[in-house]
């Protein structure tokens, strides 16, 4: 089997296994938050920007004013919403297992279950501790910077944390890991993109909970992520590749 | 296998270069498929994933 071959089937298995059983801890945990936050959505949005609202369209009396979604294509609330979750849950967990799986090639490969365990704590730190630190998790009409500016800084972030933490495993002088501890300091100097004012309809409370959820949330997803791609690498790869 | 033990045989002389470019592409499927359930503007794609960009603290909205 070719090494491209054996990433993908590792990362498939790995990542069918971690979206089943990540949807179901999401489902259970952080999406009844996201559905009561929802119930908030249009309350804080309708008070600043009404007046100049009702001048430029009309709503009919008693519509909920959303800011998305008013003719597109969306999945109805209850199973089919949630059976996107487990598919878009499964589709995460096959995407980060092949980044996952092919960094940890470039360092000789995957040998047993623990090791992919310490490969998915790196991930947690690279794609949920780092960016989470200037982008916490969000609910559902929480304000919020420009889309296209976060979604830079998320990706910068991450990049730059992998690095980082590359250079202080695998490189081979005091410097190297210096200059790694630099990469993963500089992107939360810059700072993330914040919104003109942090005002929010969702309490405090239901937002504390469910940053908790998430990060616990991904802590579980990229440990058995990781765990699942070490205990399967062994067993899929042919000698020599 | 005779063709198993050629191809594993073959494997094991893989180049370095080889390796590094199979390592990539998968690196780059990775990296479409995020882009697609986490990233993707467009609208349909971002209603079929909102709860999982939301759960995961993808950059959503």
């Amino acid at each position: 089997m070719s090494l491209f071959r054996t990433i993908l089937f590792v990362a498939a298995l790995a990542g069918i296994g971690t979206g089943l059983v990540g949807s179901a801890v999401h489902i259970f945990t952080t999406v009844p938050l996201i559905l009561q936050a929802e119930t908030f959505e249009g309350s804080g949005e309708a008070e600043a920007p009404a007046p100049a609202e009702t001048a430029t369209h009309e709503h009919a009396p008693g519509t909920a004013e959303h800011s998305h979604d008013a003719d597109e294509w969306g999945p109805a609330d209850g199973f089919e919403r949630n059976a996107y979750t487990v598919l878009a849950m499964v589709l995460t967990g096959f995407g980060f297992g092949l980044l996952l799986v092919a960094a940890s090639e470039l360092a000789g490969g995957l040998t047993g279950w623990r090791q992919g365990v310490i490969w998915g704590l790196a991930g947690f730190a690279v794609f949920t501790l780092a960016p989470g630190l200037g982008l916490p998790p969000e609910l559902p009409a929480m304000p919020a910077a420009d889309l296209a500016a976060r979604q830079v800084w998320w990706v910068g972030t991450a990049a730059a944390t992998a690095a980082g933490l590359a250079l202080i495993a695998f490189g081979r002088t005091p410097m190297l890991a210096i200059l790694g501890v630099a990469l993963i300091v500089a992107p939360q100097i810059i700072g993330a993109p914040q919104p003109a004012s942090h005002e929010s309809p969702i309490p405090e409370s239901l937002h504390h909970s469910f940053v908790v959820a998430t990060i616990v949330a991904s802590f579980v997803f990229w440990s058995l992520l990781g765990g699942l791609a070490g205990w399967l690498r062994p067993r899929l790869a042919t000698p020599g590749t | 296998m005779p063709t198993q033990n050629s191809h594993s045989a073959a494997a094991s002389h893989e180049s370095i270069a080889s390796r590094t470019i199979q390592i990539t592409f998968a690196a780059l499927l990775g990296v479409f498929v995020l882009g697609g359930v986490g990233f993707s503007h467009i609208s349909a794609v971002h209603n079929a994933t909102h709860d999982v960009r939301h759960a995961t603290a993808f950059p959503c909205h």
